[in-house]
């Protein structure tokens, strides 16, 4: 293909997807005459450079898209329709350009229909009128302009413009005109694949009306840049090794030389590295004019935002996002926002926004794509979890509202009730979150049903060289990006930071807090060292939301090292994201967090997320609690709320007896069920066996354990979840790790239907009830307390999703709330429903720890019909009751 | 591959020869890249038996194939040097990790045999053909199905 013909592709293309952009804009504000001149500018160039080309066909469309701007121009109405029109046409050149890219020519085909459209629309007839006598002119002009004869061999196609004309419609323009010669004039010379500068700049010389600025910039050939950037990481891998050298020899006299070599580079690298920067609107160019076909496709009013978009990040980077982001705000028109007549029901705008945010954090980028629409949607994805089999029903109860939103990152988890056109055919979330993953990023997402969703995406700023700590295991050396890692410790047996296990899970007591710890060498499955290391470097990492330690043999230094991408015998490790020559010239493996992120949670079950953190924060905040500590399997202890047990007994162990292999036991004149809490509980063949006794309406349960330890008043702050049936998670009590105790696991084992059975004998009395706590640890203890007193329990986890629930649904019988929560505490919340006359009569318990006297007359005057502990399981029990027996009456 | 090797008699193809575990192995030579002795070879936790490990050879990332494991033959007993035969595909380096390398042959096209079929399945899963060569058997290996390991061929499925 002839240089000018690949220019003028690479131009066009350009100049179209800000021509999309700039109309989509201008179909909101059709008054605004500076964004008319500038599509009609950047079409009319289109325009001339196909004449100059001879491309009729290209032509042609731009020229009847003109004429119809002209009449925008004119002060003819702009109607959506139109515009579309002409959108329409626009895609039509780019399909023709396509071909021509491929090819070399323009593709065979009439576009009479849409030129029909565009002239109906602007108001004449087919205009076949202006060319015919104009050959003349342009051969004259060719004659001054060589490269312009060999392809302008034919009289002028109706429609086509002399050059002559084009002058002059240049001359008319507003613009730089006068300053700049046509040919420069078009998009702003910059590398090839970076557009949005040279529209902005484009923009810029309109309105100001002076253009040589531009000439800062010049287009160099991406391979060129690309050949650069290798080039330079080589440099980088050379210093690297001469500095290596320079490790090793002290005093040697090229220290200082060395060291101005090594600044130059780094700068050298850095500079080199700008060149690939580039702002993130170039991957949101499209987007409003997807957003735009979107709405009028759905009928949805949609709004699209867009924040930070001068943010940069490396082209290759922008490159992998662009389709994951476009994937996402499809998403967000089509399901996250609710259709038009949904929003006004909601008492919601009509118009649904979409906000795109980037900016910069550390190494990192990050980026929003919210939507203010109908968030997602826990019952449907919890049913089609189970559905799917992910997890069990018991496993489901224990999560948290965030940890099931998650799962729709999960492969083919579409929950779009319908396959639409726009998206729900399967690739979905998955293929987001794989494609970020792919280069170290990591996606995460908040959504409150009834308020919207949140994606936050987070990735770094380039791939191609990153700093990575070398560490050593088993003997070989491995890179861990730095970016991950947030600090090292050195366990000794003998330190301060003593490595210690709960049920073989490792854990390191670190500044009050519980790290889960994964061996490098189990992680790699390296073979075990029979000398026994005895200490043990901790390399703390962060990924997401999620820290861990990695136990090393020994930790190296920091270098700066050039990522090479896996052999693809090898790319289905995912421990690894790639490889790298080091400067002693051997090849390390580059450790990727995220891989073991994964690994540390299906592994260890560990998983320390977000939210658990901000509930141990608040949790620390003064909670105490009375807790049963107890023995049970082993030396690790274990904790109960103590107010869940009935009473604890000792129980002679000839009055056990195993019945087909259940062990029942005779107490107070009945046969009450035994459960071993582990199969590590020493039964004991004298004397008499330690239980907790749970009850509750005439019925029993024996959790057997080894020995009661103590009772004590901690604050209870679950650090590690657990994976373990029966164990909620660990926390530090008297600092020692400690497990809490499931008892919502151990009931049902007694009596199968310990929730459902109550739930029937009270059906008389079966009462539903909201209950509000942003804990996961109350939610998850309480749930089963009230299932078990024989309520129907709606569970939200925040106050806002409780108005938002009860919007919808009023018949609760009462709400049981936590006072201190973030957002909207438990004060406001009740008085937020006492205000309301769909669900203001509905009675609301405080649940709180803080039982001042001061605090329940807030209270009162909150309109709390009652004030009950935290702990106190038998006063809330009976505040609901006393509230179920008022409704009786009443009813 | 086989498509190629079944062209016209008359034509001939020169082969590369190594030697794995005693049995003698043809690999086209126009696929070698070059041969040489693997240094500094870092091996791959978690990757398959097959992959010896990587490697740098000029600043390039090689990735080095145990043909021996890839043959389902045993590992090596003696501490013999191996040597590597290096091959190209799809932009990425290989090496194949042999016992050693003998000379180059010059065979035609027209004397290839196939493979017996009591020939082991990966064996026969592996070679192009056999040459009946004075005193022992040449098996031409199939370069691109050597570096289509197990996993991959799962995974594609």
């Amino acid at each position: 293909m002839d240089d000018l013909l690949s220019e003028f592709l690479t131009e066009t293309a350009e100049s179209l997807d800000v021509v999309d952009l700039e109309l989509v804009k201008f179909e909101q504000d059709p008054n605004n005459a500076q964004i008319l001149d500038n599509i009609f500018r950047l079409v009319h160039t289109i325009k001339g450079t196909c004449g100059f080309l001879g491309l009729p066909r290209l032509e042609a469309l731009a020229h009847a898209a003109e004429t119809l701007m002209g009449k925008f121009r004119d002060g003819q109405p702009v109607t959506g329709e139109a515009v579309s029109v002409i959108l329409v046409s626009i895609d039509r050149i780019k399909e023709i350009l396509a071909v021509l890219g491929d090819t070399g020519s323009e593709p065979e085909g009439a576009d009479e229909d849409l030129v029909e459209q565009l002239d109906a629309m602007a108001g004449i007839g087919i205009a076949a009128t202006e060319a015919a006598e104009e050959p003349e002119e342009v051969s004259e002009e060719t004659a001054e302009q060589p490269f312009v004869f060999q392809v302008l061999e034919r009289a002028l196609k109706p429609g086509e413009v002399s050059l002559d004309d084009l002058e002059r419609a240049f001359r008319d323009a507003p613009g730089p005109e006068d300053i700049a010669p046509p040919k420069p004039e078009k998009p702003a010379a910059l590398p090839k694949k970076t557009p949005p500068p040279a529209p902005k700049e484009a923009k810029e010389s309109t309105s100001k009306g002076d253009a040589p600025a531009k000439t800062q910039s010049i287009r160099v050939n991406v391979d060129t840049l690309e050949h650069l950037i290798t080039m330079v990481s080589e440099l980088v891998l050379t210093r690297n090794q001469l500095l290596d050298i320079a490790r090793r020899n002290e005093d040697s006299e090229f220290k200082v030389p060395l060291q101005r070599l090594s600044n130059v580079t780094a700068e050298l690298q850095e500079g080199v590295m700008q060149t690939r920067m580039q702002p993130i609107g170039n991957a949101w160019q499209k987007l409003p004019r997807i957003v735009r076909d979107l709405a009028q496709e759905l009928s949805k009013d949609i709004e699209l935002e867009m924040h930070g978009e001068d943010t940069e990040l490396d082209r290759q980077v922008l490159e992998l996002i662009k389709d994951p982001l476009t994937h996402m705000v499809r998403n967000s028109a089509d399901h996250g926002l609710e259709s038009t007549d949904e929003r006004i029901a909601a008492g919601k705008p009509a118009k649904g926004v979409i906000r795109l945010r980037a900016y910069h954090e550390g190494g990192h980028i990050i980026i929003e794509v919210a939507d203010d629409g109908k968030g997602l949607n826990v019952a449907r994805i919890s049913e089609k979890i189970l559905d799917r089999g992910l997890v069990t029903e018991d496993e489901l109860a224990k999560m948290t509202e965030s940890q099931i939103h998650r799962f729709i990152f999960n492969a083919g988890f579409s929950t779009a009730a319908q396959v639409t056109s726009v998206s729900g055919r399967g690739v979905g979330m998955d293929v987001v979150r794989t494609n970020i993953e792919l280069i170290g990023g990591s996606i995460d997402l908040k959504s409150v049903q009834g308020e919207g969703t949140t994606f936050t995406i987070k990735i770094p700023l380039t791939l191609a060289i990153v700093s990575a700590l070398i560490v050593e295991t088993g003997g070989q050396r491995f890179a861990i990006p730095q970016l991950s890692v947030v600090e090292l410790v050195r366990a000794h047996a003998n330190s301060g930071h003593r490595i210690e296990t709960i049920n073989g899970a490792a854990v390191l007591r670190l500044r009050n807090k519980l790290l889960p710890l994964v061996k490098m060498r189990d992680l790699l499955r390296m073979p075990a060292d029979e000398e026994a290391v005895e200490s043990d470097f901790i390399v703390v990492m962060r990924v997401g939301s999620q820290t861990f330690g990695i136990v090393v043999d020994s930790v190296f230094h920091t270098e700066e090292i050039v990522v090479k991408p896996m052999s693809s015998k090898l790319r289905d490790i995912t421990m690894f994201s790639g490889n790298t020559i080091l400067g002693d010239g051997s090849v390390i493996m580059i450790v990727d967090p995220n891989g073991i992120a994964q690994d540390v949670r299906t592994g260890e079950g560990g998983e320390l997320d977000a939210d658990d953190e901000d509930e141990a924060m608040k949790a620390r905040a003064g909670d105490k609690t009375a807790l049963l500590i107890v023995r049970a399997g082993s030396d690790a202890p274990k904790a109960i709320p103590l107010s869940l047990v009935t009473r604890l007994e000792d129980i002679p162990v000839e009055r056990i007896e195993a019945v087909n292999g259940r062990h029942l036991v005779q107490y107070r004149g009945t046969l009450m069920p035994l459960i071993y809490l582990n199969d590590d509980v020493v039964r004991h063949q004298e004397g008499a066996q330690p239980l907790l006794v749970f009850s509750d309406a005439g019925r029993s349960v024996g959790l057997a354990i080894d020995a009661v330890v103590d009772i004590v008043d901690a604050e209870l702050d679950i650090e590690v979840g657990s994976a373990t049936p029966g164990i909620l998670g660990s926390a530090v009590i008297r600092d020692q790790a400690t497990e809490i105790i499931d008892v919502a696991h151990y009931l049902p084992m007694g009596f199968e239907d310990w929730f459902e059975k109550r739930e029937m004998d009270q059906m008389a009395l079966t009462r539903r009830i909201l209950f509000v706590d942003d804990s996961a640890f109350f939610r998850n203890m309480l749930t089963p307390v009230f299932k078990a007193a024989g309520y129907e329990v709606v569970v939200c986890d925040g106050a806002r999703a409780a108005l938002g629930a009860l919007s919808g649904d009023t018949r609760f019988d009462a709400i049981v709330t936590d006072i201190e929560m973030p957002e909207m505490n438990g004060f406001e919340f009740c008085e937020a429903v006492g205000a309301s006359d769909q669900f203001g009569h509905i009675p609301v318990i405080a649940l709180s720890s803080h039982t001042s006297t001061a605090a329940i007359e807030r209270g009162r005057q909150a309109g709390f019909h009652d004030f009950v502990a935290k702990f106190d399981r038998p006063g809330l029990i009976a505040s609901l009751k006393e509230i179920g027996q008022d409704m009786g009456v009443a009813a | 591959m086989s498509a190629t090797i079944t062209k016209v008699s008359g034509e001939s193809r020169e082969y590369v020869t190594v030697k794995i575990a005693g049995q003698l192995f043809g690999l086209a030579i126009d696929r070698i890249h070059d041969v040489f002795a693997p240094v500094n070879m870092t091996p791959v936790p978690l990757a398959q038996r097959e992959i010896a490990g990587v490697l740098n050879l000029r600043g390039r990332i090689v990735t080095a194939i145990d043909m021996r494991r890839r043959l389902g033959l045993p590992d090596r007993d003696d501490a013999g040097t191996s040597m590597a035969v290096g091959i190209d595909a799809n932009g990425e380096s290989f090496g194949l990790i042999v016992d050693n390398v003998g000379e180059v042959m010059r065979l035609a096209l027209a004397e290839l045999e196939s493979a017996p079929a009591n020939l082991d399945k990966t064996w026969s899963g592996l070679a192009a053909g056999i040459y009946r060569l004075e005193g022992q058997l040449l098996v031409i290996l199939d370069v691109d199905r050597v570096l289509r390991l197990g996993g991959e061929a799962s995974a594609a499925a």
